[in-house]
Protein backbone atom coordinates (compact mmCIF):
# COMPACT_ATOMS: atom_id res chain seq x y z
CA UNK A 1 0.00 0.00 0.00
CA UNK A 2 1.35 3.35 -0.93
CA UNK A 3 1.30 6.42 1.23
CA UNK A 4 -1.37 8.59 -0.32
CA UNK A 5 -0.30 11.75 1.42
CA UNK A 6 2.99 11.52 -0.44
CA UNK A 7 1.06 12.72 -3.47
CA UNK A 8 0.99 16.24 -2.17
CA UNK A 9 4.76 16.37 -2.10
CA UNK A 10 5.70 18.13 -5.27
CA UNK A 11 9.13 19.22 -6.17
CA UNK A 12 9.16 22.51 -7.85
CA UNK A 13 12.37 23.05 -9.48
CA UNK A 14 14.15 23.92 -12.56
CA UNK A 15 17.02 22.01 -13.84
CA UNK A 16 18.78 21.40 -17.04
CA UNK A 17 21.71 19.82 -18.80
CA UNK A 18 24.07 21.33 -21.32
CA UNK A 19 26.73 19.98 -23.63
CA UNK A 20 30.20 21.50 -24.04
CA UNK A 21 33.56 20.47 -25.45
CA UNK A 22 34.06 16.95 -24.07
CA UNK A 23 32.19 18.08 -21.01
CA UNK A 24 28.61 18.18 -19.87
CA UNK A 25 26.93 20.06 -17.06
CA UNK A 26 23.74 19.43 -15.16
CA UNK A 27 22.16 21.80 -12.67
CA UNK A 28 19.12 22.08 -10.46
CA UNK A 29 17.71 24.33 -7.79
CA UNK A 30 17.40 23.09 -4.21
CA UNK A 31 13.81 23.75 -3.21
CA UNK A 32 11.09 21.25 -2.34
CA UNK A 33 7.54 22.45 -1.74
CA UNK A 34 4.28 20.99 -0.52
CA UNK A 35 1.13 22.17 -2.26
CA UNK A 36 3.29 24.38 -4.45
CA UNK A 37 3.48 27.37 -2.12
CA UNK A 38 4.84 25.96 1.13
CA UNK A 39 8.58 25.38 1.23
CA UNK A 40 9.45 22.15 3.03
CA UNK A 41 13.08 21.61 2.16
CA UNK A 42 15.82 23.86 0.89
CA UNK A 43 18.48 21.21 0.36
CA UNK A 44 16.51 18.71 -1.67
CA UNK A 45 18.58 16.55 -3.97
CA UNK A 46 17.23 16.27 -7.51
CA UNK A 47 20.38 15.14 -9.31
CA UNK A 48 21.59 11.59 -8.76
CA UNK A 49 24.91 10.12 -9.71
CA UNK A 50 24.45 6.76 -11.40
CA UNK A 51 28.14 6.13 -12.07
CA UNK A 52 31.17 8.47 -12.14
CA UNK A 53 30.30 9.76 -15.64
CA UNK A 54 26.52 9.53 -15.63
CA UNK A 55 23.89 11.63 -13.90
CA UNK A 56 20.13 11.48 -13.71
CA UNK A 57 18.05 14.48 -12.69
CA UNK A 58 14.34 14.33 -12.04
CA UNK A 59 11.59 16.81 -11.36
CA UNK A 60 8.06 16.05 -10.29
CA UNK A 61 6.55 14.09 -7.46
CA UNK A 62 9.13 13.55 -4.69
CA UNK A 63 7.94 10.06 -3.72
CA UNK A 64 8.07 8.85 -7.32
CA UNK A 65 11.55 10.35 -7.69
CA UNK A 66 12.81 8.32 -4.76
CA UNK A 67 11.14 5.16 -6.03
CA UNK A 68 12.69 5.63 -9.45
CA UNK A 69 16.11 6.52 -8.07
CA UNK A 70 16.15 3.22 -6.18
CA UNK A 71 14.87 1.32 -9.23
CA UNK A 72 17.51 2.75 -11.55
CA UNK A 73 20.34 2.22 -9.08
CA UNK A 74 19.21 -1.39 -8.76
CA UNK A 75 18.99 -1.90 -12.52
CA UNK A 76 22.35 -0.22 -13.06
CA UNK A 77 24.08 -2.39 -10.45
CA UNK A 78 22.65 -5.56 -11.97
CA UNK A 79 23.83 -4.46 -15.43
CA UNK A 80 27.35 -3.83 -14.15
CA UNK A 81 27.46 -7.22 -12.43
CA UNK A 82 26.07 -9.09 -15.43
CA UNK A 83 27.98 -7.31 -18.20
CA UNK A 84 31.11 -6.30 -16.26
CA UNK A 85 31.39 -2.98 -18.07
CA UNK A 86 30.35 0.62 -17.62
CA UNK A 87 26.85 1.47 -18.76
CA UNK A 88 26.71 3.92 -21.66
CA UNK A 89 24.46 6.96 -21.22
CA UNK A 90 22.40 5.87 -24.26
CA UNK A 91 21.81 2.47 -22.73
CA UNK A 92 20.79 4.05 -19.46
CA UNK A 93 18.39 6.32 -21.33
CA UNK A 94 16.75 3.21 -22.83
CA UNK A 95 16.42 1.72 -19.35
CA UNK A 96 14.74 4.88 -18.06
CA UNK A 97 12.48 5.12 -21.07
CA UNK A 98 11.23 1.53 -20.91
CA UNK A 99 10.80 1.67 -17.13
CA UNK A 100 8.59 4.74 -17.47
CA UNK A 101 6.64 3.36 -20.44
CA UNK A 102 5.82 0.21 -18.52
CA UNK A 103 3.52 2.44 -16.49
CA UNK A 104 2.00 4.12 -19.53
CA UNK A 105 -1.51 4.16 -18.06
CA UNK A 106 -0.61 4.92 -14.44
CA UNK A 107 2.60 6.86 -14.77
CA UNK A 108 5.28 8.02 -12.37
CA UNK A 109 4.99 11.78 -12.17
CA UNK A 110 8.55 12.67 -13.02
CA UNK A 111 10.34 14.35 -15.85
CA UNK A 112 13.85 12.93 -16.08
CA UNK A 113 16.95 14.38 -17.69
CA UNK A 114 20.02 12.26 -18.31
CA UNK A 115 23.51 13.69 -18.77
CA UNK A 116 26.78 11.85 -19.12
CA UNK A 117 29.96 11.17 -21.01
CA UNK A 118 30.24 7.98 -23.03
CA UNK A 119 33.28 5.76 -23.51
CA UNK A 120 34.83 8.18 -26.02
CA UNK A 121 34.19 11.14 -23.64
CA UNK A 122 31.45 12.36 -25.97
CA UNK A 123 28.70 14.24 -24.15
CA UNK A 124 25.21 12.78 -24.22
CA UNK A 125 22.11 14.51 -22.89
CA UNK A 126 18.47 13.65 -23.23
CA UNK A 127 15.21 14.84 -21.80
CA UNK A 128 12.13 12.70 -21.43
CA UNK A 129 8.46 13.11 -20.63
CA UNK A 130 6.69 11.22 -17.83
CA UNK A 131 5.93 8.19 -19.99
CA UNK A 132 9.40 7.85 -21.47
CA UNK A 133 9.40 9.64 -24.82
CA UNK A 134 13.11 10.40 -25.17
CA UNK A 135 14.33 13.50 -27.00
CA UNK A 136 18.12 13.40 -27.25
CA UNK A 137 19.66 16.72 -28.27
CA UNK A 138 23.10 18.13 -28.88
CA UNK A 139 22.87 21.42 -27.01
CA UNK A 140 20.62 21.76 -23.98
CA UNK A 141 17.66 20.18 -22.24
CA UNK A 142 15.40 21.86 -19.73
CA UNK A 143 12.68 20.35 -17.59
CA UNK A 144 10.62 21.06 -14.55
CA UNK A 145 8.36 23.70 -13.31
CA UNK A 146 9.42 26.79 -15.16
CA UNK A 147 10.86 25.27 -18.30
CA UNK A 148 9.52 28.06 -20.55
CA UNK A 149 11.72 30.74 -19.02
CA UNK A 150 14.68 28.36 -18.93
CA UNK A 151 14.19 27.70 -22.65
CA UNK A 152 14.45 31.44 -23.22
CA UNK A 153 17.72 32.03 -21.41
CA UNK A 154 19.31 28.85 -22.73
CA UNK A 155 18.45 29.72 -26.35
CA UNK A 156 20.40 32.96 -26.09
CA UNK A 157 23.19 32.12 -23.64
CA UNK A 158 24.18 28.67 -24.88
CA UNK A 159 27.16 28.42 -27.22
CA UNK A 160 28.76 25.39 -28.84
CA UNK A 161 32.06 23.92 -27.63
CA UNK A 162 32.24 25.63 -24.27
CA UNK A 163 35.15 24.75 -22.03
CA UNK A 164 34.30 23.41 -18.55
CA UNK A 165 34.81 26.70 -16.66
CA UNK A 166 32.75 28.66 -19.15
CA UNK A 167 30.08 25.96 -19.31
CA UNK A 168 29.72 26.22 -15.54
CA UNK A 169 29.18 29.99 -15.73
CA UNK A 170 26.66 29.67 -18.56
CA UNK A 171 24.58 26.92 -16.97
CA UNK A 172 24.63 28.65 -13.57
CA UNK A 173 23.56 31.99 -14.99
CA UNK A 174 20.81 30.28 -17.02
CA UNK A 175 19.59 28.50 -13.91
CA UNK A 176 19.65 31.62 -11.75
CA UNK A 177 17.98 33.93 -14.23
CA UNK A 178 15.48 31.27 -15.35
CA UNK A 179 14.43 30.31 -11.85
CA UNK A 180 14.40 33.99 -10.86
CA UNK A 181 11.13 34.21 -12.80
CA UNK A 182 9.58 31.33 -10.87
CA UNK A 183 8.14 31.67 -7.37
CA UNK A 184 8.30 27.96 -6.84
CA UNK A 185 12.00 27.35 -7.40
CA UNK A 186 15.07 28.81 -5.78
CA UNK A 187 17.17 28.52 -2.62
CA UNK A 188 20.35 28.27 -4.62
CA UNK A 189 21.42 25.57 -7.03
CA UNK A 190 23.67 22.58 -7.40
CA UNK A 191 25.78 22.35 -10.53
CA UNK A 192 27.76 19.35 -11.75
CA UNK A 193 30.33 19.72 -14.49
CA UNK A 194 31.40 16.34 -15.84
CA UNK A 195 34.70 16.11 -17.72
CA UNK A 196 36.89 13.15 -18.55
CA UNK A 197 39.16 14.03 -15.62
CA UNK A 198 36.42 14.11 -13.03
CA UNK A 199 33.27 15.69 -11.77
CA UNK A 200 33.11 19.15 -10.24
CA UNK A 201 30.24 19.82 -7.86
CA UNK A 202 29.45 23.39 -6.98
CA UNK A 203 26.79 24.79 -4.75
CA UNK A 204 25.63 28.05 -6.25
CA UNK A 205 24.31 30.97 -4.26
CA UNK A 206 20.81 32.12 -5.20
CA UNK A 207 17.67 33.90 -4.05
CA UNK A 208 16.27 32.52 -0.79
CA UNK A 209 12.60 33.46 -0.90
CA UNK B 1 3.24 -7.47 -2.77
CA UNK B 2 3.68 -7.70 -6.50
CA UNK B 3 2.72 -11.11 -7.81
CA UNK B 4 6.01 -12.55 -9.11
CA UNK B 5 4.23 -14.04 -12.14
CA UNK B 6 3.06 -10.59 -13.18
CA UNK B 7 6.51 -9.96 -14.67
CA UNK B 8 6.11 -12.87 -17.06
CA UNK B 9 2.85 -11.62 -18.51
CA UNK B 10 4.36 -8.59 -20.24
CA UNK B 11 2.32 -5.54 -21.16
CA UNK B 12 1.59 -2.50 -19.08
CA UNK B 13 1.61 -2.03 -15.31
CA UNK B 14 -1.47 -0.44 -13.75
CA UNK B 15 -0.53 -0.56 -10.05
CA UNK B 16 -0.22 3.22 -9.69
CA UNK B 17 -3.43 4.07 -11.58
CA UNK B 18 -5.83 3.90 -8.63
CA UNK B 19 -3.79 6.06 -6.30
CA UNK B 20 -2.98 8.51 -9.06
CA UNK B 21 -6.76 8.90 -9.62
CA UNK B 22 -7.39 9.61 -5.94
CA UNK B 23 -6.43 12.95 -4.44
CA UNK B 24 -7.57 14.60 -7.65
CA UNK B 25 -4.37 13.49 -9.31
CA UNK B 26 -1.21 15.37 -10.07
CA UNK B 27 -1.92 17.21 -13.24
CA UNK B 28 1.03 19.48 -13.97
CA UNK B 29 2.89 16.89 -16.03
CA UNK B 30 1.79 16.41 -19.61
CA UNK B 31 2.92 13.76 -22.03
CA UNK B 32 4.79 15.07 -25.05
CA UNK B 33 2.72 14.96 -28.20
CA UNK B 34 3.80 15.30 -31.73
CA UNK B 35 1.29 17.66 -33.30
CA UNK B 36 2.55 16.55 -36.61
CA UNK B 37 2.54 16.47 -40.35
CA UNK B 38 3.59 13.10 -41.73
CA UNK B 39 3.02 11.79 -45.23
CA UNK B 40 4.09 9.21 -47.74
CA UNK B 41 3.72 8.49 -51.43
CA UNK B 42 4.34 5.55 -53.75
CA UNK B 43 6.34 6.31 -56.89
CA UNK B 44 7.49 4.19 -59.84
CA UNK B 45 10.06 2.09 -57.94
CA UNK B 46 9.57 2.76 -54.26
CA UNK B 47 8.08 4.76 -51.43
CA UNK B 48 8.97 8.18 -50.04
CA UNK B 49 8.06 8.98 -46.42
CA UNK B 50 8.20 12.48 -44.98
CA UNK B 51 7.82 14.18 -41.61
CA UNK B 52 8.28 17.52 -39.90
CA UNK B 53 10.49 17.74 -36.81
CA UNK B 54 8.53 19.62 -34.15
CA UNK B 55 7.48 18.01 -30.89
CA UNK B 56 5.18 19.92 -28.57
CA UNK B 57 4.29 19.94 -24.89
CA UNK B 58 1.04 21.89 -24.59
CA UNK B 59 1.73 25.01 -26.59
CA UNK B 60 5.49 24.93 -25.97
CA UNK B 61 7.83 23.52 -28.59
CA UNK B 62 9.56 20.73 -26.64
CA UNK B 63 12.03 19.79 -29.39
CA UNK B 64 12.76 21.73 -32.57
CA UNK B 65 14.48 18.91 -34.37
CA UNK B 66 13.08 15.55 -33.30
CA UNK B 67 12.97 12.42 -35.46
CA UNK B 68 9.54 11.18 -36.44
CA UNK B 69 10.53 8.64 -39.07
CA UNK B 70 11.20 5.48 -37.10
CA UNK B 71 13.16 2.40 -38.03
CA UNK B 72 11.16 -0.82 -38.34
CA UNK B 73 13.41 -2.99 -40.53
CA UNK B 74 16.15 -2.18 -43.04
CA UNK B 75 13.49 -2.06 -45.78
CA UNK B 76 10.61 -0.68 -43.70
CA UNK B 77 10.25 2.67 -41.94
CA UNK B 78 7.31 4.27 -40.18
CA UNK B 79 6.27 7.88 -39.51
CA UNK B 80 4.58 8.48 -36.17
CA UNK B 81 2.09 11.09 -34.99
CA UNK B 82 0.27 11.37 -31.68
CA UNK B 83 1.68 10.66 -28.23
CA UNK B 84 5.46 10.65 -28.63
CA UNK B 85 6.12 7.81 -26.18
CA UNK B 86 3.53 5.60 -27.89
CA UNK B 87 4.89 6.11 -31.39
CA UNK B 88 8.42 5.41 -30.15
CA UNK B 89 7.46 2.33 -28.14
CA UNK B 90 5.25 0.84 -30.81
CA UNK B 91 7.62 1.27 -33.78
CA UNK B 92 11.33 1.24 -33.07
CA UNK B 93 14.72 2.85 -32.84
CA UNK B 94 18.12 1.28 -32.95
CA UNK B 95 21.65 2.15 -31.90
CA UNK B 96 24.78 0.44 -33.09
CA UNK B 97 27.91 0.44 -30.97
CA UNK B 98 31.37 -0.72 -31.85
CA UNK B 99 33.07 -1.93 -28.72
CA UNK B 100 36.62 -3.33 -28.79
CA UNK B 101 35.48 -6.89 -29.20
CA UNK B 102 32.12 -6.83 -30.83
CA UNK B 103 29.39 -4.94 -32.54
CA UNK B 104 26.54 -4.23 -30.20
CA UNK B 105 23.07 -3.56 -31.52
CA UNK B 106 20.44 -2.12 -29.24
CA UNK B 107 16.92 -2.41 -30.59
CA UNK B 108 14.05 -0.68 -28.92
CA UNK B 109 10.40 -0.81 -29.92
CA UNK B 110 7.80 -3.50 -30.35
CA UNK B 111 7.58 -4.03 -34.11
CA UNK B 112 11.26 -3.56 -34.92
CA UNK B 113 12.21 -6.14 -32.29
CA UNK B 114 9.56 -8.61 -33.44
CA UNK B 115 10.59 -8.32 -37.07
CA UNK B 116 14.28 -8.58 -36.16
CA UNK B 117 13.69 -11.93 -34.45
CA UNK B 118 11.43 -13.05 -37.29
CA UNK B 119 14.17 -12.30 -39.84
CA UNK B 120 16.74 -14.22 -37.80
CA UNK B 121 14.40 -17.20 -37.64
CA UNK B 122 13.17 -17.26 -41.23
CA UNK B 123 16.25 -15.78 -42.94
CA UNK B 124 13.98 -13.75 -45.19
CA UNK B 125 13.45 -10.06 -45.64
CA UNK B 126 10.64 -8.59 -43.51
CA UNK B 127 7.34 -7.76 -45.20
CA UNK B 128 5.42 -4.56 -44.71
CA UNK B 129 2.15 -6.41 -44.01
CA UNK B 130 3.80 -8.15 -41.04
CA UNK B 131 4.56 -4.77 -39.49
CA UNK B 132 1.08 -3.55 -40.36
CA UNK B 133 -0.72 -6.48 -38.76
CA UNK B 134 1.38 -6.39 -35.56
CA UNK B 135 0.73 -2.66 -35.26
CA UNK B 136 -3.00 -2.79 -35.84
CA UNK B 137 -3.65 -5.74 -33.56
CA UNK B 138 -1.72 -3.99 -30.76
CA UNK B 139 -3.51 -0.68 -31.30
CA UNK B 140 -6.93 -2.33 -31.56
CA UNK B 141 -6.29 -4.23 -28.32
CA UNK B 142 -5.79 -0.91 -26.51
CA UNK B 143 -8.92 0.66 -28.06
CA UNK B 144 -7.24 3.94 -29.00
CA UNK B 145 -5.60 4.55 -25.62
CA UNK B 146 -2.19 3.86 -27.17
CA UNK B 147 -2.26 7.04 -29.19
CA UNK B 148 -0.17 6.28 -32.24
CA UNK B 149 -1.21 7.42 -35.72
CA UNK B 150 1.19 5.98 -38.25
CA UNK B 151 2.21 6.11 -41.88
CA UNK B 152 3.99 2.87 -42.63
CA UNK B 153 6.04 2.44 -45.79
CA UNK B 154 8.42 -0.14 -47.15
CA UNK B 155 9.70 -2.14 -50.07
CA UNK B 156 9.42 -5.93 -50.00
CA UNK B 157 8.92 -8.81 -52.48
CA UNK B 158 5.52 -7.37 -53.38
CA UNK B 159 7.12 -4.04 -54.31
CA UNK B 160 6.50 -0.66 -52.72
CA UNK B 161 3.79 -0.57 -50.03
CA UNK B 162 2.21 2.27 -48.11
CA UNK B 163 -0.24 2.01 -45.21
CA UNK B 164 -1.81 4.33 -42.70
CA UNK B 165 -2.65 2.91 -39.28
CA UNK B 166 -5.06 4.77 -37.01
CA UNK B 167 -4.88 4.79 -33.17
CA UNK B 168 -7.98 2.56 -32.90
CA UNK B 169 -6.45 -0.10 -35.13
CA UNK B 170 -7.99 0.49 -38.53
CA UNK B 171 -5.74 0.80 -41.54
CA UNK B 172 -5.71 1.85 -45.17
CA UNK B 173 -3.54 0.84 -48.09
CA UNK B 174 -3.08 3.88 -50.31
CA UNK B 175 -0.89 5.34 -53.06
CA UNK B 176 -0.51 8.54 -51.03
CA UNK B 177 -1.20 9.07 -47.33
CA UNK B 178 -1.03 11.75 -44.65
CA UNK B 179 -1.49 11.76 -40.88
CA UNK B 180 -1.29 14.08 -37.90
CA UNK B 181 -2.69 17.53 -37.21
CA UNK B 182 -1.24 18.82 -40.49
CA UNK B 183 -2.71 15.97 -42.52
CA UNK B 184 -5.31 18.14 -44.24
CA UNK B 185 -2.72 20.65 -45.42
CA UNK B 186 -0.49 17.85 -46.66
CA UNK B 187 -3.36 16.01 -48.34
CA UNK B 188 -4.31 19.13 -50.28
CA UNK B 189 -0.93 18.98 -52.02
CA UNK B 190 -1.29 15.30 -52.86
CA UNK B 191 -4.87 15.71 -54.07
CA UNK B 192 -3.87 18.39 -56.53
CA UNK B 193 -0.49 17.14 -57.74
CA UNK B 194 -0.21 13.36 -57.27
CA UNK B 195 0.24 11.30 -60.39
CA UNK B 196 0.96 7.61 -60.97
CA UNK B 197 4.49 6.45 -61.77
CA UNK B 198 6.48 9.47 -60.64
CA UNK B 199 10.28 9.47 -60.59
CA UNK B 200 12.17 9.42 -57.29
CA UNK B 201 13.02 13.12 -57.50
CA UNK B 202 9.44 14.07 -58.32
CA UNK B 203 8.18 12.01 -55.39
CA UNK B 204 10.72 13.50 -52.98
CA UNK B 205 9.78 17.02 -53.97
CA UNK B 206 6.05 16.28 -53.73
CA UNK B 207 6.40 14.81 -50.22
CA UNK B 208 8.65 17.69 -49.13
CA UNK B 209 6.05 20.11 -50.47
CA UNK B 210 3.24 18.36 -48.57
CA UNK B 211 5.25 18.55 -45.32
CA UNK B 212 6.01 22.19 -46.01
CA UNK B 213 2.26 22.81 -46.33
CA UNK B 214 1.86 21.32 -42.86
CA UNK B 215 4.78 23.27 -41.39
CA UNK B 216 3.44 26.61 -42.59
CA UNK B 217 -0.32 26.08 -42.17
CA UNK B 218 -0.57 23.94 -39.05
CA UNK B 219 0.67 25.36 -35.76
CA UNK B 220 1.41 21.93 -34.30
CA UNK B 221 3.92 21.21 -37.07
CA UNK B 222 7.13 23.05 -37.75
CA UNK B 223 10.91 23.23 -38.18
CA UNK B 224 12.58 20.92 -40.68
CA UNK B 225 11.66 18.25 -43.19
CA UNK B 226 12.93 14.67 -42.89
CA UNK B 227 12.53 12.24 -45.78
CA UNK B 228 13.06 8.53 -46.18
CA UNK B 229 13.26 6.83 -49.57
CA UNK B 230 12.69 3.07 -49.68
CA UNK B 231 13.22 1.22 -52.94
CA UNK B 232 14.73 -1.91 -54.44
CA UNK B 233 18.09 -0.12 -54.45
CA UNK B 234 17.95 0.24 -50.65
CA UNK B 235 16.97 2.80 -48.06
CA UNK B 236 18.03 6.43 -47.92
CA UNK B 237 17.27 8.33 -44.71
CA UNK B 238 17.49 12.04 -45.56
CA UNK B 239 17.62 13.75 -42.17
CA UNK B 240 16.87 17.49 -42.46
CA UNK B 241 16.31 17.30 -46.22
CA UNK B 242 15.01 20.85 -46.08
CA UNK B 243 15.49 23.49 -43.39
CA UNK B 244 12.84 26.06 -44.30
CA UNK B 245 12.77 27.78 -40.91
CA UNK B 246 16.37 28.43 -40.00
CA UNK B 247 17.01 30.53 -36.90
CA UNK B 248 17.45 34.08 -38.17
CA UNK B 249 19.79 35.57 -35.59
CA UNK B 250 22.34 34.19 -33.19
CA UNK B 251 24.61 36.67 -31.44
CA UNK B 252 27.93 35.90 -33.09
CA UNK B 253 30.12 36.52 -30.06
CA UNK B 254 27.62 34.88 -27.70
CA UNK B 255 27.40 35.89 -24.08
CA UNK B 256 30.67 35.89 -22.19
CA UNK B 257 30.84 35.35 -18.46
CA UNK B 258 34.14 35.92 -16.69
CA UNK B 259 35.20 33.02 -14.52
CA UNK B 260 33.90 33.79 -11.06
CA UNK B 261 30.69 35.54 -12.17
CA UNK B 262 28.57 33.02 -10.31
CA UNK B 263 28.89 33.14 -6.52
CA UNK B 264 29.76 29.73 -5.13
CA UNK B 265 29.02 28.52 -1.62
CA UNK B 266 30.87 25.21 -1.68
CA UNK B 267 32.73 23.12 -4.20
CA UNK B 268 34.26 19.71 -4.56
CA UNK B 269 36.13 17.82 -7.25
CA UNK B 270 35.73 14.09 -7.73
CA UNK B 271 38.59 12.50 -9.65
CA UNK B 272 38.18 9.80 -12.25
CA UNK B 273 39.26 7.08 -9.82
CA UNK B 274 36.91 7.95 -7.02
CA UNK B 275 33.88 5.70 -6.75
CA UNK B 276 30.25 6.76 -6.79
CA UNK B 277 29.49 8.78 -3.69
CA UNK B 278 26.42 10.66 -2.63
CA UNK B 279 27.06 14.14 -4.04
CA UNK B 280 25.59 15.67 -0.89
CA UNK B 281 28.37 14.23 1.22
CA UNK B 282 31.05 15.70 -0.97
CA UNK B 283 29.73 19.20 -0.65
Amino acid sequence: MRLLNALTLIILLTYKAMCGHECVAIASDNRLGINQQQTTAIDFQKIFQIHPRLFLAMSGLASDMHTLKATFEFKHKLYELRENRVMEPKTFASVVSTTLYEKRFGPYYVEPVIAGLDKASKPYITGMDLIGAAAPTENFVVAGNNSESLFGVCESMYKENLEPEELFEVISQCLLSGSGRDCLSGWGGTVYVITKDGVEVKSVKGRMD
Amino acid sequence: MQDPDAFDLGGFEFSASSHNAKEGGFTSKLATKTGTTISGVIYADGVVLGADTRSTNGETVADKNCEKIHYIAPNIYCCGAGTAADTEAVTGTYYVYFSIFQLILILKGMVSSALFLHRKSTLRESRVVSAQSILKSHLFKYQGHVGAALVLGGFDIHGPQLFTVYPHGSSDCLPYATMGSGSLAAMSIFESDYKDGMSEDEAKLLVARSIRAGIFNDLGSGSNIDLCVLSRAGTKYLRNFEIPQERTYIRAEGYKFKTGTTVINKRNFQTATSTTTEPKKIL
